[in-house]
């Protein structure tokens, strides 16, 4: 995909999202929409994946670490075809498919179960682990929150990837700087992160998480990277492009009531205008 | 009377996973910087390639263990049960035990029987811990024929398995022609119409000791070996219950959730009768050689004659 087709297909992701979340009356809107360019760059140009064969061995893998923003990856594997887009809006209800954090056994697509933090990302090491003992070639993802970094698991997870040398893998830090009791920096600060992965033994790319470009050339580097794991430290606005969740930590979780979902997705369309005008 | 051979159970799980690992290539062992002690050692000497050390971060291990099953292997993680169980629960229950996987924990150094290494290691509350995750299989083995037979049946269940296993060396009580092992399947391993005593893991072995004393003072009790604690073999606890008077539970764990707990739980809902729990009462361990503290939380056989004559 172009950048302009990336771009639309993220616009349509966010629109997926928010009225996920809306139709759900709870959630987490601010996350999701902070890595929907990232999750969209995965699904849509980057993972080797086949949505008629879900389970096949060779396939790129993605762990959500940050298991909360479910509905991003729900809304990329309904446009992937995983599963029909009306399921969406059935989005956390009694005996439904799509569960608040993801499920593996239950819905298509999902690589595995995630969303107590922290715990994702050594599924994905223990994945591209698994990997480099039986020679194989497939290329493991996992997104991790900036928040959720302050977890000590992930960097028992970062040090063993570093030590194993295990290029397959790229953890992707959604960067929107928030977490639920306000900023990062101000609860407990994960800064340097750039640094503190470095200094595990990653190859380190700090980027726009919400420009394609930068997005594309980051994941190409982690390609040719060899020896080391990359991390992409991805800056991104929580809530992003919907203008009254931009930048609001009270927006990690909760759900957008009737007028606010007008708003938002008037909010998405006129960004979607503007990308058909282009 | 002849020397009775002894081993630890951790020594077999050790052996059963190098005889399993010739057979098949899928098998990995993981440990957490104690691979000495947990004896996945010996696996690690034979298969130095499918054996990996995730240093000491049990948590870590747990979602590695997770990764690795997803794509086609069969993990075994190995710890000792208060770091497997307890340091990394919840990695256990939402990282393996929701989705299932086909993760194997190989817990060693259960129960008091540590010994000197006292009370922050030695886990009393697996067991609980364990029973508590749906889709989680725990096995408790006697003995090394047992722990080896346990291993084995553990690779070819698919699923989440518990394997809890000692530090201190057990005599050997399975040792017969037509000993078969199997997952959910309680063991008569002495028959007895007056009362029945249900054990688990080192505990089967003393518990046939102490009904042999018993038998002495014209009790005859029933010796019931339960390896596999969950799912529990409802059948044969309920026969005992409707059979003999009282029942005695004994286990080198808490009486807090373990398999007096599970034994009382099958009972109250389908043949309420008298229990006992023998095990570690509300309390935390010490330091000191496991045999004696065996005798004075009174975990031997000594112990256990003790506890069922005063509570008859």
């Amino acid at each position: 995909m172009n950048k302009l087709e990336l771009q639309k297909c993220a616009n349509q992701l966010r629109k997926h999202i928010v009225t996920s979340l809306h139709a759900a009356k709870c959630g987490h809107p601010g996350g999701s929409l902070s890595a929907a360019d990232i999750v969209t760059y995965l699904y849509f140009e980057e993972m080797n994946i086949d949505p008629k064969a879900p389970d096949k061995p060779d396939r790129d893998r993605f762990v959500l670490s940050k298991g909360h923003v479910a509905p991003a990856l729900y809304g990329a594997l309904a446009m992937k075809g995983y599963f029909p887009e009306e399921e969406l809006v059935k989005l956390r209800k009694t005996g439904e498919m799509l569960q608040g954090h993801p499920d593996m056994k239950g819905t298509p697509g999902v690589d595995m179960s995630a969303g107590s933090l922290g715990q994702g990302i050594s599924v994905a090491v223990g994945m591209a682990l698994s990997a480099k003992l039986s020679e194989e070639d497939y290329r493991v993802y996992t997104l991790l929150g900036d928040g959720e970094i302050q977890e000590g698991q992930v960097w028992e997870a970062a040090m063993f990837a570093g030590h194993k040398r295990l290029d397959n893998l790229v953890v992707i830090v959604d960067n929107n700087d928030l977490q639920i009791d306000g900023s990062v920096a101000d609860v407990c600060s994960p800064y340097p992160i750039v640094d503190k992965f470095k200094a595990f033994n990653f190859h380190v790319i700090d980027v726009d998480g919400h420009d394609f470009d930068a997005l594309d050339a980051a994941f190409k580097e982690a390609r040719e990277t060899k020896g080391m794991p990359t991390a992409i430290i991805a800056k991104t606005v929580k809530g992003k492009d919907v203008s009254f969740m931009e930048n609001q930590a009270s927006w990690h979780g909760a759900a957008p009531n009737d007028e606010q979902y007008e708003t938002a997705m008037a909010d998405l369309e006129k960004v979607g205008e503007a990308l058909c005008q282009k | 009377m002849s020397e009775v051979k002894k081993i630890a159970t951790r020594e077999s799980y050790g052996n059963a996973l190098v005889e399993l690992g010739k057979e098949h290539e899928d098998l990995v062992v993981l440990d957490a910087d104690l691979a000495a002690a947990t004896k996945t050692g010996i696996f690690k000497k034979e298969f130095p390639e499918r054996h990996i050390d995730c240093g000491i971060a049990e948590c870590n291990m747990m979602g590695i263990a997770a990764g690795l099953s997803l794509t086609g292997k069969v993990p075994f993680a190995s710890s000792f049960a208060m770091f497997a169980a307890g340091r990394a629960f919840e990695q256990v229950r939402n990282t393996i035990g929701y989705p299932k996987l086909n993760v194997k924990i190989g817990a060693t150094h259960a129960g008091i029987s540590v010994g000197e290494d006292g009370a922050t290691h030695q886990c009393n509350e697996d067991i609980a811990l364990m029973r508590t995750i749906p889709n989680m299989v725990i096995i408790n083995p006697s003995d090394d024929i047992e722990a080896r037979a346990a291993v084995k049946a553990a690779y070819a269940y698919k699923g989440p398995v518990y394997l809890r296993f000692g530090r201190l060396a057990a005599p050997v009580i399975n040792d017969k022609p037509d000993y078969e092992f199997e997952i959910g399947k309680g063991v008569t391993v002495r028959e007895g119409k007056d009362i029945t005593i249900v054990a688990t893991g080192l505990e089967v072995g003393f518990a046939v000791e102490a009904a042999e004393n018993l038998e002495k003072d014209g009790i005859d009790a029933r010796v019931i070996n339960i390896h596999t604690i969950k799912p529990i073999d409802k059948d044969i606890i309920i026969k005992a219950a409707k059979e003999t008077k009282k029942l005695f539970t004994v286990e080198e764990h808490s009486v807090i959730g373990g398999l007096g707990s599970a034994v009382c739980d099958v009972l109250c809902e389908n043949a309420p009768a008298p229990v006992y729990k023998i095990g570690m009462r509300d309390r935390f361990g010490e330091s000191g050689p496991a045999a004696e503290l065996l005798h004075k939380y009174e975990l031997d056989a000594e112990g256990i004659y003790k506890q069922v004559k005063a509570n008859l």
